[in-house]
């Protein structure tokens, strides 16, 4: 592949436009008793960048996990409505769970890098889906990390442990791992809390360049970085979408007074 | 969208607070300039004429105070919003605010010339036309304070009247001087005056408009109903 462009494009022929990556249809979600999201319906458009804000308890965090089906994983805890990515529900009960978190990648507020080296984090993901020769793995190594911008500063110790880089580039390369398997949607959440405000700034830096080739949601409690990263903005309260349009409109003149109250610090 | 509930951070609410009675200190500054110019005219006092070209500078010192207030705000605020739309209206209604004083002060210089070259023309369309001003002009610094969007759409349309009159002291000013040559000068003058209070109207219509945006979050149409023809206008008997 001549271009990191080329390759994204070329393994993803049916990226045209602003349509929407994922369409989310009267999704409730249920932690036991607890209505948890309430009739939420929202897309999040392709090759954009889309933040989720609002106070803790919120939802946001919730929405992430229905993305990926992370929920599966505790018991007493379902959803109901649509999640369509690629036209599939995939909240359905048929859909292939393994299918589903190679098409969503997701990266977490601490830096959740494997006690492995560099070049096998990348991988970690990308050997459970693929077989691939030692050549394309090297090629999707370099890819990965060099979309994740962290190629330069880790070219020369690949195959040393991932544990020795600093927070920043521990979170570029999850980030990394995460786009490795070529993701349809990459879903961040709050992925700069824990670091500092020049690691925050090239992880920002790294989602305006990712946002060319994937569809990303972020979750943020930084109302500036939301301003700054995002397309669109989302603002949810005690788990209902209150309001979502462009960032310039929602930070300039939103139409919700719930809205206008939590971005100008008057509750939250 | 007005917004009655409070900041969690106090000292932000307390911010906000002080820029809006900066703003209402500094207008009532500009409401007595423009009332002891008109006054000065109206009543051939040089005194207060002069009062007001000097108290100009004041005028201009409380304009830099209230921005560099507001770029503090903006720059450790980092406001959004409805906080963020109030602290542009603050820029921007001081800069009107300015202006209208410089009106005001250029009124004033006028008024001496017009006590030297003695003139016994009416004044008082003039006074009619300064007095309505007057009331525009305190109506919008109160809106601001009020943040009321239907008052700030009332006044923005309530500048035709103004218009109205000043095209008709234009046709009476260029009427004197077709009669008699000797009364150009003081004509001249009180055109000027005419001219400078039709602009204080304009700088309150702005006004209006920034109190709009501020409370609402919405432009005003860029059309709005202008009266003055005088651009147009040619004697018949010239």
């Amino acid at each position: 592949m001549t271009s990191d462009t080329a390759l994204a494009g070329a393994l993803r022929p049916d990226m045209q436009g602003q349509t929407a990556r994922v369409s989310i249809r009267n999704l409730n979600f249920y932690y036991g008793e607890t209505h948890a999201l309430k009739n939420v319906s929202i897309d999040f458009p392709d090759r954009q960048t889309t933040a989720m804000i609002g106070p803790s308890g919120c939802g946001k965090s919730t929405l992430l996990r229905v993305l990926n089906r992370m929920y599966d994983l505790y018991p007493g805890q379902r959803a109901e409505g649509e999640v369509l990515i690629g036209g599939n529900n995939i909240i359905a009960p048929t859909q292939d769970l393994n299918r589903l978190r190679r098409r969503v990648g997701m990266v977490f507020q601490k830096p959740t890098p494997f006690p492995k080296s560099i070049y096998d984090n990348v991988l970690f993901g990308v050997r459970l889906h693929e077989r691939l020769s030692k050549a394309e793995m090297d090629e999707r190594v370099e890819w990965a990390l060099t979309r994740a911008a962290l190629w330069n500063e880790v070219k020369d110790r690949l195959h040393s442990s991932a544990l020795g880089l600093s927070g920043g580039q521990q979170q570029r390369l999850c980030i990394a791992r995460s786009i490795a398997v070529r993701p349809d949607v990459l879903l961040l959440d709050e992925p700069t809390s824990a670091l500092d405000p020049i690691s925050t700034l090239k992880i920002e830096e790294l989602v305006d360049e990712l946002k060319r080739d994937f569809c990303i949601v972020i979750v943020t409690h930084n109302m500036q970085q939301a301003g700054r990263c995002a397309d669109q903005v989302a603002f949810f309260y005690l788990g209902e979408l209150v309001e979502v349009g462009p960032s310039s409109q929602i930070f300039t003149a939103p139409r919700e007074r719930k809205t206008q109250e939590y971005i100008t610090g008057r509750f939250g | 969208m007005p917004n009655e509930s409070k900041h969690i951070v106090s000292s932000f609410e307390a911010d906000l607070k002080k820029l809006h009675d900066m703003i209402a200190a500094m207008g009532g500054l500009v409401e007595r300039a423009v009332a002891d110019a008109a006054t000065a005219l109206l009543t051939h006092d040089a005194n207060l004429a002069a009062n007001v070209i000097e108290h100009d500078a004041q005028i201009n010192a409380e304009q830099h105070a209230v921005e560099q207030f507001a770029v503090r705000l903006l720059a450790l605020r980092q406001p959004v919003a409805d906080d963020l739309r109030q602290i542009i209206q603050a820029l921007k209604v001081v800069t009107d605010l300015e202006r209208v004083g410089d009106y005001a002060a250029n009124i004033a210089k006028r008024s001496i010339v017009i006590n030297q070259v003695a003139s016994n023309f009416s004044l008082s369309s003039l006074g009619q036309m300064a007095a309505l001003v007057q009331q525009n002009l305190k109506s919008s610094i109160d809106t601001v304070g009020e943040a009321n969007p239907q008052k700030a759409i009332a006044l923005w349309r309530a500048d035709q009247a103004v218009d109205d009159l000043y095209n008709t002291i234009f046709r009476e000013l260029i009427t004197y001087m077709m009669e008699d040559a000797r009364n150009i000068t003081a004509c001249t003058h009180l055109l000027f005056i005419a001219k400078n209070l039709e602009r204080i109207g304009d700088h309150t219509t702005n006004i209006a408009e920034l109190v709009y945006y501020a409370v609402t979050g919405e432009n005003l149409p860029d059309f709005r109903p202008k009266g003055d023809t005088t651009a147009a206008y040619l004697p018949s008997n010239g």
